[in-house]
């Protein structure tokens, strides 16, 4: 079986600084898998670069078999690559349900957006149901919390049905109960996708993890599960003398 | 009933309003600070005053004048009513389609658009007046006789005329308040607010702002068509970086973000335009440079968002409150 | 021959451009404002030459220049701290509002000097010209050349030379890491209006040896002038300098080359400015930065 996601002989360069070195990365179907590694490791520049924000010096990013090479952002993610990003985009002025509604439009056609929204579809419902928003769903979505808002995000990807979701940081700033929930989320949505999820926080990785790539300076440095890789004597090096030791 | 003067000057005022419905789209909307529409305006209008240059069967008077003896290529196919109209929508939707996509698609917005739009309205207008012999030159078109069989010297016909005018302006309004309430017009707004996040979930920006660019073009280009027979004359000097930023200061004394407020901040900025100009001349530039201030710093929601701005400045007043 | 020649023209419509632009690349680079009314400020300090003419006699331009460079500052930081430093981080809405400043300008322009154009008379050193490979060049152009070189030269010294010119940058390039870095922004902003209106109060200098002297003087470059930044590079002093003079050349050229060729001239720069864009969206020179906007 192959890959749902291969990258190969990745290369970043930004004005002469390598962030990212020769890497190759795989990701099977239906995994749940978490990327860490120091400030500068490369990891939201690898997610940068699989969504078509920035473009690579050289290597191959291939998903599900197609060449994601030079398409542009939007035809990526119409081939089922779902991101989010470490600030929570989500349209202030727009009903949670409007958002949600905006998302799981993505494939209409121009005259099909002509048309105004009549109640709720099946796939709208179901995302509000899962991200738990529904006593919300017509307050705008300026007013939600920031963990609201992440959650929110989080159901605008689902809706979509992406084969991959990638999440850049989806608990930074959270209190340690919405970083509870938002773990909780992640597993039921690991449940029908493949996950990828670049992350900081040590004891949610050590909570919600199974298994870990760690990134070090654009190289990848090891894989496996979390007590693998926190065994690892390379990775405690690497960690070694900040706050966040594995 | 208002005097035939009254009522040319509100017919003229409609047409601004068309124009400015399309403006609300693309500005309020799409945000989009289009600073080029006189560009569309004269498209619609030059294409209009064509057809009713040609309709008496003679050479333009003004061709005569520079002393043009055939008629230029470029005329020739306006003569025809049918295609004379169809080009006032798909000349300025034609320019503004191509700008647009080549602009957007290449992520140049914001400030970078508003500049380019203006400079395209500036090098129209020195196009316009350099071609002389094809134009008119400075004067434009004038002298208009009849408007599809309506005479332009006829109380009655005239009364004609501002009712299609009229009703025109109506359904621009029904179409875009309608275009406004559909997926696509939440669609518009959310680009305007983050259309990086949106090009995230599987559109493409550069073609939603584009059908909008293009509609507010289209409407433009319908008003020009109009101000032709209603006016009597169209020069360059209704098409040039003043005239389109007139067009926009409507917009924005109304109220960008509220269709009806631009359509009611058109009709009262050019009404209050006449009725200075005719009083204190000299004083109406001092007026509306205040008016653009003015609007700017204390209603940046133009009127129509007043009580938007009442009731933030009341919460946010609650806000102090609780934390004290 | 002719190509020399209007290499020439070209480099002299340059050289105005630069003068005008020059300012515009750091309200609008760094501070994000169009400002419209610097148009004015340029209509401002032509005036200033006028209005000096009978004190300074045939020197007035040259005893103008310092006095515009002073008056379009000042007008710039009364303008940034009335009503701009309110607008920061809305650009748009700077557009408009300065637009309506421009217009109370220009009509005030007319209620003081009158609608008729005025002229100011050049140094009698500057009249005549020099023949260089069978082209005449004329020393008004040549002037107004080395003043824009002049200012160019300065401009770079000030931004790596003195502090003041290193915090201004700093500014341009990370406003919020600036602020937290301990420099007063604020000082900063009301040093580049200054800076950049005073500019465009030579570029008014400039102008009135070249053509008569009018309200609406401004209007005629300001749109050139901000294709110019847009060209370069937000911010971007040596982008500036390129597209000012590449512009300027290919107008003389295109006014060289087609039979009514000024009328033109704007429609062709208008879309190699588009074309250019579809390589560069960002203009010549662009700070990298990952931010998403």
């Amino acid at each position: 079986m192959s890959a749902l996601l291969e990258v190969r002989g990745l290369n970043v360069v930004f004005s002469g600084f390598h962030a990212i070195t020769d890497l190759d990365f795989t990701l099977q179907a239906g995994e749940l898998r978490f990327l860490i590694g120091p400030n500068g490791a490369g990891k939201t520049t690898l997610i940068d670069v699989i969504t078509g924000l920035t473009k690579p010096a050289s290597g191959s990013v291939r998903f599900a078999g197609e060449d994601l090479a030079g398409k542009r952002e939007y035809k990526i993610v119409r081939a089922g690559v779902g991101r989010t990003f470490q600030t929570s985009v989500v349209f202030d002025e727009l009903s949670v349900l409007d958002n949600l509604d905006l998302a799981a439009g993505f494939r209409r056609r121009m005259t099909g957006l002509l048309r105004r929204r009549h109640g709720i579809s099946d796939d709208v419902a179901s995302a509000l149901d899962t991200i738990g928003l529904g006593d919300l769903a017509d307050r705008p979505a300026g007013v939600l919390s920031h963990g609201q808002r992440q959650w929110l995000e989080i159901g605008m990807l689902v809706v979509q049905r992406p084969r991959l979701l990638l999440l850049d940081e989806p608990v930074a700033g959270m209190s340690r109960d919405e970083r509870d929930r938002t773990g909780e989320l992640m597993q039921s949505v690991a449940k029908d996708h493949t996950v990828l999820v670049v992350e900081h926080d040590m004891a949610f990785l050590r909570r919600f993890a199974s298994t870990v790539t760690v990134l070090h300076e654009g190289r990848l440095l090891c894989e496996g599960t979390v007590a693998e890789v926190q065994a690892d004597p390379r990775v405690q090096e690497v960690y070694l003398g900040r706050k966040e030791r594995v | 009933m208002l005097s035939p003067f009254r009522l040319d000057l509100l017919g003229k005022y409609l047409c601004y309003a068309i124009v400015a419905v399309g403006i609300s789209l693309a500005w309020g909307r799409g945000g989009m600070l289009t600073l080029g529409q006189g560009v569309f305006f004269g498209l619609g209008g030059y294409a209009m005053g064509m057809h009713l240059k040609l309709q008496d069967g003679e050479l333009p008077d003004f061709m005569s004048w520079s002393g043009v003896e055939e008629l230029p290529l470029l005329w020739k196919p306006f003569a025809n009513p049918v295609f004379a109209l169809a080009m006032v929508i798909v000349l300025p939707v034609l320019v503004a389609t191509l700008l647009g996509l080549l602009v957007f698609r290449q992520r140049v917005r914001g400030a970078y658009f508003a500049v380019l739009s203006q400079a395209l309205a500036a090098a129209f207008v020195i196009l316009l007046i350099g071609q002389q012999g094809l134009t008119g030159g400075t004067n434009g078109l004038t002298n208009f006789q009849y408007f599809f069989g309506l005479d332009l010297y006829e109380d009655a016909d005239r009364r004609i005329l501002y009712l299609v005018t009229a009703l025109i302006l109506g359904a621009s309004y029904l179409s875009v308040r309608q275009l406004v309430r559909s997926r696509y017009g939440q669609l518009l707004v959310a680009i305007r607010d983050g259309e990086d996040r949106v090009r995230f979930l599987g559109y493409d920006p550069a073609l939603v702002k584009t059908v909008a660019f293009a509609v507010s073009a289209g409407l433009a280009g319908i008003a020009g068509a109009l101000f032709v027979p209603l006016v009597g004359l169209l020069s360059p000097a209704n098409l040039g970086i003043v005239a389109s930023l007139e067009l926009l200061v409507g917009v924005a004394i109304g109220g960008r973000y509220s269709l009806a407020g631009a359509v009611a901040g058109a009709l009262l900025f050019n009404y209050a335009k006449t009725i200075f100009s005719e009083q204190w001349p000299d004083g109406w530039l001092y007026v509306q440079g205040a008016l653009f201030v003015a609007v700017m710093v204390w209603a940046p929601r133009g009127l129509a968002g007043l009580s938007h701005q009442f009731r933030d400045a009341l919460s946010s007043r609650r806000k102090v409150e609780v934390q004290a | 021959m002719g190509t020399l020649n209007q290499l020439v023209i070209g480099a002299s419509i340059g050289a105005v451009l630069l003068l005008a632009a020059l300012g515009l690349t750091f309200t609008f680079g760094q501070m994000g404002v169009i400002n419209m009314a610097h148009g004015e400020f340029i209509m401002a300090g032509a005036y200033t030459a006028y209005v000096l003419q009978p004190l300074a006699g045939d020197q007035a331009v040259i005893v103008a220049l310092p006095v515009a460079f002073a008056v379009g500052g000042v007008l710039g930081l009364i303008l940034e701290r009335l009503i701009i430093r309110r607008f920061y981080g809305r650009p748009l809405d700077t557009l408009l509002l300065t637009f309506g400043i421009s217009l109370i300008l220009q009509q005030a322009a007319r209620d003081i000097f009158g609608a008729p154009n005025v002229q100011v008379d050049a140094p009698g050193w500057l009249t005549g010209g020099v023949d260089l490979a069978g082209v005449r060049i004329a020393y008004n152009r040549l002037f107004i050349l080395v003043l824009a070189i002049g200012c160019v030269v300065a401009i770079s010294l000030y931004l790596s030379k003195l502090r003041q010119g290193r915090r201004m940058r700093a500014v341009m390039q990370n406003r919020q890491l600036a602020a937290v870095s301990g420099v007063a922004t604020g000082r900063v902003d009301q040093a580049t209006f200054f800076i950049g209106s005073g500019l465009a109060g030579v570029a008014g200098v400039a102008l009135t040896l070249i053509g008569p002297v009018g309200p609406t003087l401004g209007t005629a470059y300001i749109v050139d002038a901000f294709l110019v930044v847009v060209a370069g590079g937000l911010g971007q002093l040596k982008g500036a300098v390129i597209a000012a003079f590449v512009l300027g050349v290919l107008n003389s050229f295109v006014e060289f080359w087609t039979a009514n060729g000024a009328s033109f001239a704007k429609v062709v720069v208008f879309a190699v400015i588009i074309a250019f864009l579809q390589f560069r969206p960002q203009g010549m020179f662009v700070l990298k930065s990952r931010a998403l906007t």
